[in-house]
């Protein structure tokens, strides 16, 4: 082809071996030829000891394993649901539920807005019938279950409680995590639905709710991931996300919370890529800024409030849909990294999941993946067995260092909010991600199989089976979905929306239990956001570049 | 590249979120001359059809990320012929299977890009078929 725009024509020889490595960490930190002691600042203490970068527990995974939780979810809720019971015959110890977009974005399956797209991503979870045949014959009480859901998540919880109360399973009882970090999807994933006041709102309201109603259960997981995904390095990742953190912080002490009460129950959500010390540095810096910025400036004192609880998922885009295989090897590496940083669950993508939903055999091989490093390696035998290591102690502090700039970067700015509504995060990231783009096209970050060491015989990948989704999942959630309204109590729905919609007038009024009563009402999900938009309108997205 | 002076818009049809790959040929686009018009998320194929026609624009760019490919093309190329419109050239990215490929050029669409291919290549392409 002609000269390049970008003056950069990639390796010559694709199968040529690259130079050597950048002496620099993806996020442009010094990587020493041999790390001293000398250049250690911080004395790392001990596991479970403020401000915890060794860890949050003392004993580490000796006490209790990492939750091996898999992103499920596709089809209609009878397909997932029989997934959900192979991946639990085969040692899956939590459930991790992947929705549709329809079901992500508020809108029905009969919606115009949902044609084409019901069941494609995940599955399709309407009103409180679908939430039923999802857990049909899966003890809510005994397994934690984690929801992808974000704009619909205090819809998507208030079904999850009230298919436990058909159950006859106790609220109190019930363990799991439902996503509802709203300010990334705004940055990165997409998924909004209200514009961020009202969505800040909704926020405080579940963990409000939670924290009395399910107190073991996670009511927010604020997520770095997928501005990771989106492009940013892992230090703007980790950056961002504390960023986030703390205006959810400062919403709740605006709502009247307790901070040494709610704060116990924020958890975190990371990609692990495939810079392995950075990665492992990332999580150790992180508990230690969090747990120090908690303190020092809002005068936490609870121990357990100080913790950074955190998941991880292993893969995303540094998975390659060239010979895909290699991906299992990447996951592997990646899943080492997330349990020398300390996580807390661990999701690993299946090798062919940058391109399909995984079928069985390669989700089966993605939780073999963990079985191997959770019972064969030794590695979680003793706890943050890399702690005192020159090296990533000198790394931490680095990462320490560079976070902690970020995060005072956005509080520059005006914070994350004001950050967020004016699209200058949005912007930055979309600038990163084409500045790693063109560094993988120039060959100066090295992807085996795609810009490095490439089979030119490859023709189209080679997945070996490919998954089909059953092209009438679809029509069966749509007739389903029209059976259920017409056999419900047209009164109830009427009552319970109309109590939603005019409690959403009530700023000090916490929607959730409006919530729950329309789901036993099988109020559907589109029928709730649109009573609530009605009051609040939509984002409107800065589309500025 | 010769994309000075042309107008190119960069949608994002159905309710797939993930704008990366979008916004980074949008900047691409427009480092390359071009003059870049980015609709945001969630757009109707009918309403991406009527800014295509009412902006005058040389290329749109629809980026899919969800499985719903097919179904949202077609419906994008018959909105773009309602509005006689479906003379504008039509490129797609994202997650594009090699089963589907030909089903989508079939459909109308005159390149198709995935994210293994290198950035220059993507609007080396779109400058050839704008060029003709």
């Amino acid at each position: 082809m002609s000269s390049s725009a970008y003056g950069g024509d990639g390796p010559a020889d694709v199968s040529a071996a690259p130079a050597m490595p950048s002496s620099m960490t993806p996020s442009g930190i010094e990587i020493p030829q041999v790390a001293t002691a000398d250049m250690v600042r911080n004395d790392p203490g001990r596991p479970g000891e403020y401000p915890f970068t060794r860890g949050i527990f003392p004993n580490g995974y000796r006490g209790r394993l990492w939750t091996i939780r898999q992103y499920s979810g596709f089809g209609s809720a009878e397909e997932t649901n029989q997934r959900y019971r192979f991946l639990l015959a085969r040692g899956q110890t939590g459930l991790s539920v992947a929705l549709d977009l329809p079901t992500q974005c508020g809108y029905d399956p009969i919606d115009a807005m949902a044609r084409s797209e019901v069941g494609k991503v995940g599955v399709s979870v309407a009103t409180l019938a679908d939430m039923e045949t999802l857990f049909d014959g899966i003890d809510l009480a005994g397994i934690s279950t984690s929801f992808t859901i974000n704009g619909t998540a205090p819809m998507i919880y208030a079904m999850y409680l009230a298919a436990a109360d058909k159950k006859g399973v106790p609220r109190e009882s019930l363990t799991g995590t439902i996503q509802n970090d709203i300010l990334k999807e705004y940055v990165a994933r997409g998924t909004w639905i209200f514009p961020v006041r009202p969505s800040l709102r909704l926020i405080a309201d579940c963990i409000l709710f939670s924290n009395d109603a399910t107190p073991r259960f996670n009511p927010i997981s604020i997520a770095g991931a997928h501005v990771r995904d989106a492009g940013s390095t892992a230090v703007e990742e980790m950056g961002f996300t504390l960023a986030n953190g703390l205006a959810y912080v400062d919403e709740m002490l605006r709502r009247g919370g307790d901070i040494n009460r709610f704060a116990k129950r924020l958890s975190f959500f990371f990609y692990v890529h495939m810079d392995f010390f950075e990665e492992i540095c990332k999580f150790r810096a992180g508990r230690r800024v969090w747990a120090k910025l908690l303190h020092d400036r809002y005068g936490v004192t609870d121990p357990k409030a100080l913790m950074f609880r955190f998941g991880v998922v292993c893969g995303g885009s540094s998975l390659t849909a060239a010979q895909p295989y290699n991906n299992i090897v990447r996951v592997g590496i990646e899943n080492m990294a997330a349990v020398f940083g300390g996580a807390q669950s661990i999701f690993t993508c299946a090798y062919d999941e940058a391109y399909q939903i995984p079928t069985e055999f390669s989700a089966e091989t993605a939780l073999r993946t963990q079985q191997v490093v959770a019972y064969e390696s030794g590695i979680s035998k003793t706890v943050d067995p890399l702690g005192g290591s020159y090296y990533v102690e000198y790394l931490t502090d680095q990462m320490d260092h560079e976070i902690t700039k970020v995060i005072g970067e956005i509080e520059t700015y005006g914070g994350a909010e004001k950050a967020i509504e004016d699209g200058y995060l949005q912007s930055r990231i979309a600038r990163r991600a084409l500045e790693r783009k063109l560094q993988t096209d120039a060959g100066e970050r090295v992807v085996v199989g795609q810009n490095y060491f490439r089979r030119e015989d490859e023709g189209a990948s080679d997945f070996g089976e490919v998954f089909k989704l059953d092209a009438k999942a679809a029509g069966q959630t749509i007739d389903r979905f029209n059976e259920v309204r017409a056999a419900r109590d047209g009164a109830a729905v009427a009552e319970s929306l109309h109590r939603l919609s005019e409690a959403a007038l009530r700023d000090d009024d916490n929607l959730i239990p409006y919530m729950i009563d329309c789901a036993h009402a099988y109020v559907s999900i589109g029928e709730m956001v649109g009573a609530l938009k009605n009051h609040w309108g939509e984002f409107q997205e800065p589309v500025g570049l | 590249m010769s994309l000075a002076g042309k107008r190119i818009l960069i949608a994002k049809p159905g309710l797939d979120g993930h704008d990366v790959g979008a916004k980074v040929i949008a900047l691409a686009l427009r480092d390359a001359g071009a003059e870049v018009i980015y609709t945001g998320l969630r757009k109707a194929p009918d309403f991406i059809a009527n800014v295509a026609v009412e902006e005058d624009v040389d290329a749109v760019g629809l980026s899919i990320l969800s499985g719903s490919h097919l179904e949202l093309v077609a419906e994008t190329v018959r909105q773009l012929r309602a509005l006689d419109g479906g003379g504008i050239p039509l490129f797609v990215g994202g997650t594009i299977p090699a089963d589907d490929q030909a089903a989508l050029k079939d459909a109308g669409v005159r390149g198709i890009f995935t994210a293994d291919m290198k950035i220059d290549d993507v609007v080396a392409a779109i400058d050839a078929v704008l060029a003709r």
